[in-house]
């Protein structure tokens, strides 16, 4: 193999396995040092520069970040990502002083968002403090998105909203709220230098099957009626509920139910339990809550008597790999099963809609009704128009909406000052040795052994009294230090210098996870098979050195490494040494206009 | 050194042996010597080489005396039984733990001070006693516990760190050990794990003494230019015989030996040992060749190494002495006490 070319941001990126995966590439373990530290405003602040939401997000993210955690590959579980930055953003003191201040001086140009979500949010908060006079429509009152209409409170509470999303109103960002955008080419007539399109994939799937017109009046659609119990348009269910659907939305949906004078909640979904769509940790609470998942049934009819809803008829099916090997459903032969229900929630997915763009404008469409939106600028085929979170690609996730509003934000900065689009500074990075004695490190090398610490719960009795009531209490501090502990520093990287190696073998001893072997180089796969252990996951990558004096070369599988330092403590010419990677991600307003 | 204990956690696809264990199990304490000492990389290849011959632990006896290099069974093997004993003074402390208790293996853990200063007489007599163990000397040239004095073993004409000449000639502790008689004589170097992995094993294999000199690159007194104890003039000067390829039980992966003719020996236990001959026309059970070659090896300025002599089916001390079997903890009162009437006739047998 080629010596690994470590002056390449990527490769030490990777190596930071939760900011490589996480889509904003918030630096974590950076934040969580400082939650050990009981730095709580830097904890928070580094997160809001990343991810503008951190309160929001501990409580709420997808957090991709945790699968991909090296201590799950080490241990079990991985270290609780997602819930330490909720720390941040419990404990923090004030930041206001912290956050960026209203532009003293515009520049001229205005922007257009439409929808309020984390997208637009996004992009607003990264141009604002640039200059930009920005102008938010939403045809909600309030600012926030589907993270206010449709995430329950009990999830996430509205002050933490109302907080955050006024961080960046804040901003000196007008927001024009119960302002419903009918016509974008109306919109493109009124003098904006940009309009960036953040209006979510509104539209909750119907199941179009027997009954389903007669019974109309307790079949719901799940995020219309999520939204509506937000809004306290709705606040009472019948006895008995089914949900329909198995992904996050049908977690919500079950559990809101619950709240509202539902006492016999079942989730009916047509795949098994692993192919589910929601996280493992949705289905967790839920089953917390007394609601069993019901899997391999498919829904056929609403059965119904005298305009009501009498129950659901579901069809018994079964997986199994057909002719290309994919996973299909096949009926069991069994009798049909049919369960009695008061109300249905219909919670089958989540569609994009754009009745109000004109598809003579510019913007072309592609066969789904989807718009064409370049996967890096963010932009449509009208070049002043872009599109991000769920609108740009269809639903996903509130992390996604902020990484794609980043990244559009660059965009229209470029665009706004006659930049060009497509050109993205690559982002920079930083190495500094953490070493400040023979065997002290400016961070905490000591590995915990202590496995992952559960979030303490709200008594579920009473959580389900009042929908408000947060289900989650989160971490105290004590518990935030003990679980901030058993991140591995993924970031504080080993370095290794060959021409200081005298391959005396002591870093290769004290390894206490056989990550480092000096061999005779070959190509990957052979490597891989010469290893001090077995090395299969190639999804982490082979750290190669140049030649040495016995003409070897060293060969670290970056895949178990504690980042414990010992190969560096053991080393007696200082060949490898600790050092801390920092990402320095290019943000609107970084260098893109002075390459215009 | 490091003050941390190594953690707890270990590779998740780790390999186990017969026993079990993985050869994490095989550790000792963490280390205090200094980062990257050469005795580091000897104590780990005594713990892989235990963990690839499925050694329980608690049937091994590690026995040193004092020096850095005599430090490190403290380091390796935590569950097996350890005597520290005083300067140069380990040999005979085997000597006596083995004709106690010959069911344990013995490991004789010691430096080029603490063999070839003041323990010289102790290490002859138990080497031509042929006490059943694998005598280890952890050779760096220098007393490396006390800042680097000159050794025994260093070299006429080696310069010390602040630029001292030795003016002594050294002690070859490998030609000693052939002429005082021992079975298995095997010269290595700790930075070369894949030649002294092999010869630990077959050492403990063996029956008999099997001595192994090691050279051990003291990296805080000893690893400058003008050393012939360095990293860079062992390299330079080694002159490896032979690299053991194989034995019985667990076979190693051979990745870095360059090719030559096979010569196998088979051990008293029958196992066997393949050697991938590098220096051709050499027999390794020839004594006086074996001699003659390590002369011919140092006139020419190279360190030999490989395994250098071995008697096959050597017996041992106990063998010798015609000692009883059983260890002298398995003897009961009936055993030691057999009575009056044999106290009579052992009388009369002497009037
Ligand atoms: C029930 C449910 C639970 C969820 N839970 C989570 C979760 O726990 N974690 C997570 O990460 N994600 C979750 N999501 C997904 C997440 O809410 C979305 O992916 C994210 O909010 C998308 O952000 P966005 O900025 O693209 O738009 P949205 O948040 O969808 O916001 C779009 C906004 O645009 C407005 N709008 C639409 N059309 C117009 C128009 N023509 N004129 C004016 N305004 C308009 C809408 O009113 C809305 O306020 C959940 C989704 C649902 C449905
Ligand atoms: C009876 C006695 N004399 C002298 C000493 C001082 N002393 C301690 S270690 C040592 C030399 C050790 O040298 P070596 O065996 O080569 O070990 P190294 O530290 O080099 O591994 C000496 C002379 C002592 N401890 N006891
Ligand atoms: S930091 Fe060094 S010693 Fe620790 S696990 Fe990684 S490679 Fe091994
Ligand atoms: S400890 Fe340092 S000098 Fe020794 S082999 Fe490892 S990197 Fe090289
Ligand atoms: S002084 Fe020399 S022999 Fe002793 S621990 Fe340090 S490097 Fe090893
Ligand atoms: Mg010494």
């Amino acid at each position: 193999m080629k010596p690994t070319d470590i002056s390449a941001p990527d490769y030490f990126h990777k190596v930071v396995d939760c900011q490589w995966a996480c889509p904003a590439h918030t630096p974590v373990p950076e934040y969580i040092r400082q939650i050990a530290a009981g730095d709580y405003g830097r904890a928070y602040m580094i997160n809001w520069e990343s991810n503008v939401f951190p309160g929001i997000l501990g409580r709420t993210c997808d957090r991709p970040c945790e699968p991909a955690c090296r201590r799950g590959r080490v241990e079990r579980d991985p270290v609780a990502i997602c819930r330490l930055k909720r720390v941040a953003a419990d404990y923090k003191p004030d930041i206001a002083a912290l956050l960026p201040r209203p532009a003293d001086i515009r520049i001229g140009k205005r922007v257009a968002c439409i929808g309020a979500g984390p997208a637009s949010l996004t992009v607003a908060r990264d141009l604002a403090p640039l200059g930009y006079e920005i102008v938010i429509f939403d045809q909600d009152a309030a600012a926030g998105g589907m993270m206010r209409t449709q995430i329950p409170r009990f999830r996430l509470p509205e002050s933490v909203i109302d907080e955050e999303v006024g961080y960046v109103l804040g901003l000196g960002i007008e927001f024009r709220g119960g302002r419903r955008i009918d016509s974008l080419r109306a919109l493109l007539t009124q003098g904006f230098d940009a309009i960036f399109v953040g209006t979510g994939a509104p539209r909750g799937r119907d199941l179009d099957i027997p009954g389903r017109r007669e019974a109309a009046a307790n079949i719901h659609i799940g995020i219309d009626w999520l939204s509506s119990v937000s809004f306290g348009h709705i606040d009472k269910i019948g006895r008995r509920v089914i949900v329909l659907g198995g992904g996050n939305t049908a977690m919500d949906c079950c559990r809101s139910s619950r709240r509202l004078g539902g006492e016999e909640v079942s989730v009916v979904v047509r795949s098994g339990f692993a192919e589910m769509k929601a996280s493992p940790w949705e289905k967790e609470d839920a089953m917390h809550e007394g609601i069993p998942i019901l899997n391999y049934l498919v829904p056929k009819e609403f059965t119904h008597s005298k305009g009501r809803l009498q129950g659901v008829v579901f069809e018994k099916v079964r997986a199994e790999r057909g002719a290309k090997g994919r996973r299909e459903l096949v009926p069991t032969g069994e009798p049909p099963v049919h369960m009695p229900c008061d109300d249905v929630l219909v919670a089958v997915g989540q569609e994009n809609a754009f009745p109000w763009i004109e598809r003579d404008i510019g913007i072309e469409f592609d066969r789904h009704g989807m718009p064409v939106v370049d996967k890096d600028t963010y932009q449509s085929t009208l070049p002043r128009v872009f599109f991000g979170g769920d609108a740009a690609f269809g639903p996903k996730n509130i992390i996604w909406a902020v990484a794609h509003g980043h990244e559009a934000a660059v965009s229209i900065d470029a665009l706004c000052n006659g930049g060009d689009v497509t050109r993205r500074l690559p982002p920079r990075m930083n190495l500094v040795s953490q070493k400040m004695g023979i065997h002290e490190w400016s961070y905490d090398n000591a590995i915990s052994i202590d496995q992952r610490f559960k979030v303490p719960l709200k008594d579920s009795r009473i959580a389900l009294k009042d929908i408000k009531a947060e289900v989650e209490l989160g971490f105290d501090g004590g518990l935030a230090f003990a679980e901030a502990q058993r991140c591995l520093n993924c970031d504080i990287q080993t370095v290794f210098q060959a021409p200081l190696c005298i391959e005396c073998d002591a870093c290769v001893d004290i390894c206490p996870m056989d990550c480092i072997t000096f061999t005779h180089n070959g190509d990957e796969d052979d490597l891989r098979t010469r290893l001090a252990a077995p090395a299969p996951n190639k999804a982490q990558d082979l750290y190669v050195s140049s030649e040495l004096k016995t003409s070897r070369v060293m060969v670290k599988d970056e895949d178990v490494c504690l980042h414990c330092g010992l190969c560096a403590e053991r080393c007696p010419t200082g060949a490898w040494d600790m050092q801390k990677f920092t990402l320095e991600m290019s943000y609107a307003g970084q260098g893109c206009r002075s390459s215009a | 050194m490091t003050y941390l204990p190594k953690p707890k956690f270990h590779h998740p696809a780790i390999e186990t042996n017969e026993l079990g264990y993985t050869h994490r199990d095989y550790e000792g304490a963490i280390s205090t010597l200094c980062a990257g000492c050469g005795h580091d990389s000897i104590s780990a290849a005594i713990m892989h080489a235990c963990f690839e011959l499925n050694l329980p632990p608690h049937r091994i006896a590690k026995l040193s005396g004092i020096g850095c290099s005599s430090k490190t069974p403290t380091y390796f093997l935590g569950q097996s039984h350890g005597f520290n004993s005083v300067h140069g003074r380990m040999p005979s402390v085997l000597t006596g733990a083995n004709l106690a208790n010959r069911d344990l293996i013995y490991l004789g853990v010691s430096g080029d001070g603490d063999s070839a200063s003041i323990g010289l007489g102790q290490f002859a007599h138990a080497i031509r006693r042929g006490v059943n163990m694998v005598y280890i000397v952890e050779n760096n040239g220098v007393y490396g516990l006390t800042k680097g004095q000159f050794s025994a073993t260093s070299d006429k004409g080696s310069k010390s760190k602040r630029g001292a000449v030795n003016s002594d000639l050294p002690i070859d502790l490998v030609g000693m050990a052939l002429q005082l008689g021992a079975t298995f004589v095997a010269r290595s170097f700790s930075g070369d794990k894949t030649q002294l992995g092999p010869l630990i094993k077959a050492g403990i294999q063996h029956r008999g003494s099997a001595f192994i000199d090691c050279i051990s690159p003291c990296v805080a007194f000893n690893n400058h230019e003008g050393s012939t104890k360095s990293f860079d003039y062992v390299r330079a000067h080694n002159a490896a015989l032979n690299r053991l390829d194989f034995m019985t039980g667990r076979s190693p992966i051979l990745l870095d030996h360059p090719p030559g003719s096979l010569q196998e020996v088979t051990l008293h236990d029958g196992s066997t040992l393949r050697l991938r001959k590098l220096a051709e026309d050499y027999d390794v059970r020839d004594r006086a060749a074996a001699m003659a070659h390590l002369y011919e090896g140092q006139a020419a300025g190279e360190i030999v190494t490989g395994l250098i002599y071995l008697e096959e089916d050597a017996g041992d001390l106990h063998e010798h002495l015609a000692t009883e079997e059983r260890p002298l903890n398995g003897l009961g009162e009936a055993d030691l006490c057999p009575g009056s009437a044999a106290l009579e006739r052992l009388n009369q047998a002497l009037r």
